[in-house]
């Protein structure tokens, strides 16, 4: 579904994507790690269109379509979804304004109608439970005075309403407590299926023990410098990155 | 589920909106009644004249008239009122209705098609429950609905003009009373040529049960629209009046200089809703209304309470100060305030709180939003008087920029003459986030809707003091206005 070729970009003249290459099948979880500043949240903003990034080279296909070429929203509606590291708060308008907003707008993508009010409160009430978000948070203000639990379940819970093809989950670990965690984890695990895919971005295999990856890739200075299957996160977990870095670094 | 109706309507209107343009600026074919341009006496005596008013009502005009000779027109709001040919506009036009002879009652079916195109259909039968309407073009009010079925609780609700025939002991009594003509140049050019408007009086104890409200259109080209309105809610009473106003898109600038007064007495209640959506001018900032309106409330009665609520998306320039004067008690005044604008707009806008009885509080929350390339300012004043102990006011002021080249301000005047009351004042500004612009595009809502959406949550505190009808049209207007505003 995702082919990435040689993707590279940059953030205000810095160079950071140095020529990224992952080819994501449906079906698939895909874990990408690596050190601190490596480029793993700058490849998420620019797969989903965030203007803050400029694309200098490389191509992004997405079930045949030029991804590149797309609006954000457009990627969206293609069946794009990032649940965000650090989720913005919206004061002001409510959840049901906003997934509605965000809901309808991919029916019209599709040329569907909008969805009736009932059934819309319905499917709401439907996902909510996946990761037992309650009723009070759903008719609260975007993640407004939400607790870091509570925003990354509200993420997931979104996920839920779009039903995504590909997934990005950015750091959704971070800031979460063992209970969270295995919410947020039994609700993206309730969520796969053999037709959408997930990339999973973390620091630690925390989070992979609970999301299973078919594949884990490193990556490091802008580039995924090792793929392998889910033992490579273990052997990180155990011994850090450095042992990588020294083999990349030696290399140049 | 009331909770979640709300946003959803709002919704789908904020997407159609996104596509239009200013939809109210066509203009109605009708013979028009028109004094020529030009003001002088004798134009103050024709318009009295045409209206058969009674001597005490042409003395009080001849008196602001003569008084207004001896005025300059203020030039300390943060606003460019070019200098305006007063001896250029009519101050008199009256759309000629065709009556097909069944009376009184019946309206001319272009006046009729008119309102019904601007959303306010003028047959009872068709009017949404619970709201009784004044509906004013250009000088004069071409119908007021449900008179008679608010008559039997003892409301009166009808045109100026109706009430200084029908009523004139209470006209009389309270005309000028609160904003005498002396009060400011526009208030005492008002004064002198004002045409019609409404007039509401709901007696002791009565609760009036519709939503009263009056739609002012402007239609002819060249002429202002100089119209009063006066509410007397008596003791124990309760009325919520709306106002809404449009004006067709021309490109030389129109007048309109109104006056509201009100008056609370005892234990009543006045709830008075404006959502201002006169021409704003185009996008290069040619043509719109000059909005110069002096609006003010005395909470003359203990345990009184008035409220001002508006959402400001109109005219060229406005400079109005909603304001209220505590006198009584434990009377209690509050000011709502969205104040949009875009393009070349320049709005000065805010309240005054005088607090003069006792243990009396004032509220304001002002939420101001500029684009484009507008200016936007917040100017209050809250004073309360050495012998009003007790007292306490909030103030909230928030601005919202959407762009490099507008610009907000605030001038905040505070002036506490005792020290047992209590006055806060909160401002903050800030600028659109491009990070919850991009969380609505990653979610699939294109960037307009995201503004609309991002702004309507912003001034969501004040729309939520509008009653529902209005604050759908509101909430639609907010996304319509601040059009290509962002990108």
């Amino acid at each position: 579904m995702l082919v990435i070729k040689d993707l590279q970009a940059s953030i205000e003249d810095k160079q950071i994507l140095k020529g990224v290459n992952l080819t994501v099948k449906p079906g698939e979880v895909h874990a990408i790690m690596g050190p601190n500043g490596s480029g793993k949240s700058t490849l998420s903003a620019v797969l989903t269109g965030n203007p803050a990034y400029t694309v200098t080279g490389g191509s992004v296909e997405f079930y045949g379509k030029d991804l590149l070429a797309l609006s954000p929203e457009d990627r969206a509606h293609e069946g794009l979804f990032l649940s965000f590291q650090y989720p913005v708060e919206i004061p002001g308008v409510s959840m049901v304004n906003f997934m509605r907003t965000a809901l309808n707008e991919k029916r019209k993508y599709f040329g569907q109608e909008p969805l009736s009010a009932a059934d819309f409160l319905k499917l709401m009430r439907e996902k909510r439970s996946i990761v037992q978000l309650d009723n009070k948070l759903a008719s609260r203000a975007v993640n407004e005075g939400f607790s870091g639990g509570e925003k990354k379940r509200n993420e997931i819970f979104q996920m839920a309403m779009l039903e995504p093809r590909l997934s990005i989950l950015d750091e959704t670990d971070s800031g979460l407590d063992i209970d969270a965690l295995r919410i947020v984890a039994n609700g993206v695990n309730t969520l796969k299926s053999k037709d959408n895919a997930t990339i999973v971005i973390t620091h630690y295999q925390r989070l992979l023990d609970y999301i299973k990856p078919d594949f884990v890739h490193v990556l490091y200075k802008g580039r995924i410098v090792m793929s392998a299957g889910p033992e490579l996160a273990l052997e990180l977990e155990e011994k850090g990155y450095d042992w990588i870095k020294e083999q990349v670094d030696a290399q140049q | 589920m009331k909770e979640n109706e709300k946003p959803e309507k709002g919704n789908q209107i904020i997407e159609e909106a996104a596509q239009a343009e200013y939809k109210y600026g066509f203009v109605t074919d009708i013979d028009t009644e028109v004094i020529p341009k030009g003001l002088d006496e004798d134009v103050v005596r024709r318009i009295s004249a045409l209206k058969g008013e009674p001597e005490w009502l042409l003395e009080f005009r001849l008196k602001a008239y003569r008084h207004w000779l001896t005025l300059k027109a203020p030039t300390w709001g943060h606003v460019h009122v070019p200098e305006i040919d007063f001896q250029d506009i009519s101050y008199y036009a009256a759309p000629r209705q065709k009556k097909p002879g069944e009376g009184p009652k019946e309206i001319d079916p272009e006046l009729k098609k008119t309102f019904d195109k601007l959303g306010i259909p003028l047959e009872e039968q068709l009017r949404l429950s619970g709201m009784a309407v004044d509906a004013v073009m250009d000088s004069v009010s071409v119908k007021t609905t449900y008179r008679e079925r608010l008559a039997e609780l003892g409301v009166i609700f009808c045109s100026m003009s109706e009430a200084v025939k029908d009523y004139p002991d209470l006209v009389r009594k309270y005309l000028g009373k609160v904003v005498p003509y002396t009060d400011n140049f526009y208030a005492a050019l008002n004064s002198a040529v004002f045409s019609d408007g409404s007039f509401v009086y709901i007696p002791k104890g009565v609760r009036c049960p519709m939503e009263l409200s009056t739609y002012f259109r402007i239609n002819a080209a060249q002429t202002g629209q100089f119209e009063r309105t006066l509410i007397v809610a008596d003791d124990d009473a309760y009325v919520s009046y709306l106002e809404g106003c449009t004006a067709p898109m021309r490109d030389e600038n129109q007048l309109h200089a109104a006056i509201v007064e009100i008056i609370v007495e005892d234990r009543a209640e006045v709830k008075y809703s404006t959502v201002q959506n006169w021409y704003p001018g185009d996008k290069d900032g040619k043509g719109g209304i000059y909005n110069l309106v002096t609006k003010r409330g005395l909470c003359r009665g203990d345990h009184s309470k008035l409220s001002w609520t508006q959402v400001e998306t109109g005219s060229a320039i406005t400079w109005k100060y909603p304001s209220c004067v505590l006198k009584g008690d434990h009377s209690v005044g509050e000011f709502y305030s969205v104040a949009l604008t875009n393009n070349w707009q320049e709005a000065d806008t805010g309240t005054k709180m005088i607090h003069l009885g006792k243990h009396s509080t004032s509220t304001i929350v002002s939420k101001g939003i500029s684009a484009g390339h507008s200016q936007n300012s917040y100017r209050g004043m809250v004073k309360i008087a050495p012998k009003a102990t007790g007292c306490r006011n909030f103030t909230q002021c928030d601005s919202l920029l959407l762009s490099d080249t507008s610009g907000a301000h605030t001038f905040p005047v505070i002036e506490v003459g005792n020290d047992t009351s209590v006055v806060e004042h909160e401002a903050t500004t800030s600028k659109i986030n491009e990070d919850q612009i991009f969380y609505c595009n990653q979610r699939g809502i294109p960037t307009e809707d995201a503004v609309g959406l991002i702004v309507n949550g912003y001034a969501k505190e004040v729309m939520s003091k509008l009653p529902m009808e209005f604050a759908v049209e509101a909430q639609k207007l907010l996304s319509v206005s601040l059009e290509g505003a962002v990108g």
